[in-house]
């Protein structure tokens, strides 16, 4: 009797050393507590353990990985890799393997698994668009054009799933959001919504999958739609929260990951302010701000809502900066070393990996003391990415 | 309808068009050279692209980059290009450090 995992393995290498027949895949086990560290550089991921501070493997050969993301099948147990040279790869997080790759496009930036779990879509910046994927073979499905004006193409940003196996995703050129439902996954259905605010730059969609925000790098505030009432239009919020005031530099983009609620209020990074804006979920009002260190870049909540973590554009990148959600003061200023690109917690949040670039090293955090129990090396590290997100919508 | 910074862009621009000595080509050191390929990469790779190619901002390729000014470019990396992400990376390097990032890049060297 073979595993599933060795019939893979079979026919895929028929040449592979006895060695790697003899590890891997031969011990069943659930992937819960496994994640991948992107070795942007290098092109290739980490298959890590969260339960023992650990990497299991690293896989090559995935191209160009600056600005790579990942999203998980539903069963956890495949990544879906993109990365910035239109590369989608499906890593096998048991066999620790390439399963598929695919040059989907010359420029990508992002993607998300559907809600059903069947399609990939990928968001292009050449040629700007979408285009869907089979989850299960990578084969093309359909695609969606990004074209707004006089045939003019927009880069595509902050694409995200919603329930009812839609896509939701924002047009930085034209400053437009647009749904598309994908019932017929050959022919997308498209709503769009015009006027949105000028370059929008990321997007992200609330955990329940009802609102869906678009960070705007080109006027202060944040473009929101009611994904249970689009009928309503895109709404501004927080508009002007810069005060008419000179804007700051802003030395790398902020990112709108998973949306950083605590208790009431949401957090997220103002542009060209050191600030992080707190947002009344209900109201949509601004509640509070947090002066921080530098140019906010990830904004996250842990898994429990307590604690709000933020680290900077550069010059500002060796510095991690913790928010008590109870009174909205830093709690914690920590300096984890060169450029800390990005942060992810533990299922439950009581450790923090954060991705150390210049210094070639991934650092874990116990959350309650700060203390640094883990450091593991990696090459020019970046996004660091967990299972638990297979079961998130919007991730 | 320009608004101040564009102003103040356009007369850097013009000052740099017109007046291109005010920067001298000095020698870079080795590890500063290697320091600002560093950046390249991994700064501004971060909308350029790692390899350059391209991002949210544009491929600094030899190629994409063919027949634009040096002084131009200079200016661009020194001051940022106002209504555009682009910003002014003079915290982070001299005017001749720029020039000469500006000459690794048009000769197509810089990484």
């Amino acid at each position: 009797m073979i595993t599933e995992c060795q019939q893979h393995r079979l026919a895929a290498t028929l040449a592979a050393c006895a060695l790697l027949f003899m590890t891997g895949c031969a011990t069943p086990r659930g992937t819960g507590d496994l994640g991948l560290v992107i070795e942007r550089a290098a092109g290739r991921v980490q298959v890590v353990n969260t339960s023992q501070p650990r990497t299991l493997a690293t896989i090559a050969g995935l191209g160009d990985l600056s600005h790579a993301s990942v999203v998980y099948s539903r069963d956890a147990r495949y990544a879906y890799v993109f990365g910035r040279d239109g590369g989608l790869t499906k890593v096998d997080l048991l066999c620790r393997r390439i399963v598929k790759r695919v040059l989907q496009s010359g420029n990508a930036i992002g993607g998300a698994i559907s809600q059903d779990g069947k399609l990939i879509a990928v968001s292009n910046y050449t040629p700007g668009g979408v285009k869907v994927f089979d989850a299960m073979t990578l084969e093309a499905v359909s695609e969606i054009p990004a074209v707004y004006g006089d045939g003019l193409r927009s880069k595509v940003v902050g694409l995200v799933d919603a329930p009812g196996n839609r896509f939701v995703f924002s047009l930085y050129d034209a400053g437009e959001i647009w749904i598309a439902g994908l019932h017929d996954p050959k022919k997308p259905v498209v709503q769009k919504f015009t006027h949105i605010g000028k370059q929008p730059y990321d997007g992200t969609v609330t955990p329940d999958g009802r609102y869906y925000i678009a960070g705007l790098f080109g006027e202060d505030g944040l473009a929101l739609l009611d994904l249970w009432q689009p009928e309503q239009g895109v709404k501004r919020v927080l508009q002007g929260y810069g005060r008419g005031e000179q804007a700051l530099p802003v030395y790398k983009m902020p990112h709108m990951d998973y949306w950083a609620l605590a208790g009431d209020s949401a957090y997220v990074p103002a542009v060209g302010r050191h600030e992080v804006l707190m947002i009344d979920q209900r109201t949509w009002k601004e509640t509070g701000r947090v002066a921080v260190a530098g140019q906010p870049v990830f904004v996250v909540a842990r898994p429990d809502g307590r604690q709000i973590w933020v680290n900077f554009a550069p010059p500002h990148n060796d510095t991690v900066q913790v928010i008590d959600s109870l009174n909205g003061k830093i709690v914690k200023t920590l300096t984890p070393g060169k450029a800390v690109l990005h942060m992810e917690f533990t299922p439950r949040g009581e450790n923090v990996w954060l991705s150390v670039r210049d210094d070639d090293r991934v650092k874990v955090y116990d959350t309650e003391t700060f203390a640094e129990i883990a450091v593991l090396p990696a090459d020019k590290p970046s996004g660091i990415l967990f299972t638990p997100r297979a079961h998130r919508i919007g991730q | 309808m320009m608004n101040a910074m564009q102003i103040r862009f356009g007369i850097i621009l013009w000052l740099t068009l017109f007046f291109p000595s005010a920067a001298v080509r000095a020698d870079i050191p080795v590890a500063r050279q290697s320091a600002l390929r560093y950046l390249l990469a991994q700064d501004c790779g971060s909308c350029h692209g790692l390899t350059l190619q391209g991002g949210l901002g544009p491929a600094l390729t030899r190629e994409a980059l063919a027949g634009k000014p040096a002084e131009l470019l200079r200016a661009v990396i020194l001051h940022g290009r106002p209504g555009t992400p682009m910003a002014p990376w003079q915290p982070f390097m001299s005017e001749a450090e720029a020039e000469w990032l500006v000459q690794q890049l048009l000769e197509g060297k810089a990484l």
